[in-house]
């Protein structure tokens, strides 16, 4: 029932998304993370890994179902959609062979960790900022400006001199090579 | 860059890869075949085909290769979607190599035993051989790009049924001029052919695919 409720609701999201809903988009991304966080953190633990590298594995599973929103089929569920990517993000993080894959499942909890474990500090920021690094410096500036500095697409462009268009195309450029840069350490 | 601040960037970004549905794999599809007709047009030319499509076996051949292609064509439409799953769309592409066992019981029913050798080798081998993996690469471009605008979790099935679907329509092509009809030619030499079609598109297919 409540699985029903959430997957109904990130559907609804996603929708509104398509229909260009900023605010919806954004909750919808704040939300399947919260859900993603512990599940992953089960997982690296389960796989005998720090469950601290969980948030890199969170955000290149939202890298991956932003950039790769269009296989999304609306007709379909969106909740198998979503665990396929997670899935597929965390078998690649793990670098499991194949015939390992089938040990990782991003399911609802179907045992509680302990609870030291879940409250692990989050060091979330160490793979994505040495990605940051390795960017062009054009996509860095504009990306920079835009998720830390949170200026919108037209004031990008007045700073950097840019148009609006050549801000977009350098945001979607950067976050496609931060996605790229998964798994490359 | 802490996850908020990763949202706020994805939520900026409002470009996006074109939908992965039935009509896109259409589309490809039929970009590549404009290529691998080209291909065609330049190196082979067609039989007779209002006599030639009269004929049971020259039908046969046309119809297997085109099922072939069919059924993986559904494969593929379901393995570029992340939560897609070959499940049962897998045994329709089955019905292509059943339906050529079937016809090549019926040669050897109905041909005479002393000239089975001779049907099986046939005369154009080695032309086989070379001109499907020909003709079916444009296609099968086509395909491993459209793949590359998904996301395949199964990169290594989705370039075997990718191959099938590219080879299938190469071997359709090449069908059409083959002067060599009996089932079994077909079924010593097409597969061959279509066989490295696919072993070359799931090598591609799992290093182009990669997401």
């Amino acid at each position: 029932m409540q699985v029903d409720r959430r997957e109904h609701d990130f559907a609804e999201a996603m929708r509104a998304a398509s229909r260009g809903d900023v605010t919806a988009y954004t909750r919808f991304l704040q939300n399947v993370s919260d859900w993603l966080r512990p599940i992953i953190r089960r997982e690296l633990v389960r796989s005998g890994r720090s469950a601290a590298d969980a948030e890199d594995i969170v955000q290149d599973t939202l890298l991956a179902l932003h950039l790769k929103r269009n296989t999304w089929d609306e007709s379909r569920p969106i909740g198998p959609w979503i665990r396929a990517i997670a899935r597929h993000k965390l078998i690649d993080a793990l670098r499991l062979p194949r015939g390992r894959s089938k040990d990782v499942s991003i399911d609802e909890f179907s045992d509680a960790l302990p609870a030291e474990e879940m409250t692990c500090p989050a060091i979330d920021d160490r793979d994505i900022e040495r990605r940051l690094d390795a960017l062009a410096p054009g996509q860095r500036q504009v990306i920079q400006a835009i998720a830390i500095d949170g200026l919108s697409i037209a004031e990008s462009a007045a700073k950097f001199a840019m148009t609006p268009v050549a801000v977009r195309v350098a945001l979607h450029r950067a976050l496609k090579s931060l996605s790229r840069m998964a798994g490359v350490s | 860059m802490k996850t908020e601040n990763l949202i706020k960037a994805m939520v900026a970004d409002r470009e996006a890869d074109g939908s992965v549905g039935p009509g896109a794999l259409a589309s490809a599809v039929g970009l590549g075949l404009v290529g691998s007709l080209l291909l065609y047009a330049a190196t082979l030319a067609p039989r007779e085909l209002s006599t030639a499509l009269m004929q049971p076996r020259f039908a046969f051949k046309l119809l297997v290769t085109l099922l072939l292609a069919a059924g993986a064509a559904a494969v593929v439409a379901r393995l570029v979607r992340p939560d897609g799953r070959s499940g049962p769309a897998s045994l329709v592409a089955l019905a292509a190599p059943l339906l050529l066992a079937v016809g090549v019981l019926v040669e050897l029913a109905v041909v005479d035993a002393a000239a089975w050798r001779t049907r099986l080798i046939g005369d154009n081998a080695v032309a086989c051989l070379l001109s499907i993996p020909l003709l079916s690469a444009p296609v099968l471009a086509a395909v491993i790009l459209f793949l590359r605008k998904g996301a395949p979790t199964r990169p290594d099935l989705a370039g075997v049924f990718a191959g099938l679907l590219g080879g299938g329509l190469g071997a359709f092509l090449y069908a059409s001029h083959c002067p060599d009809d009996s089932p079994l030619f077909v079924a010593t030499w097409y597969p061959l052919a279509i066989a490295g079609v696919v072993l070359g598109s799931r090598i591609l297919a799992m290093k182009l695919t990669r997401w």
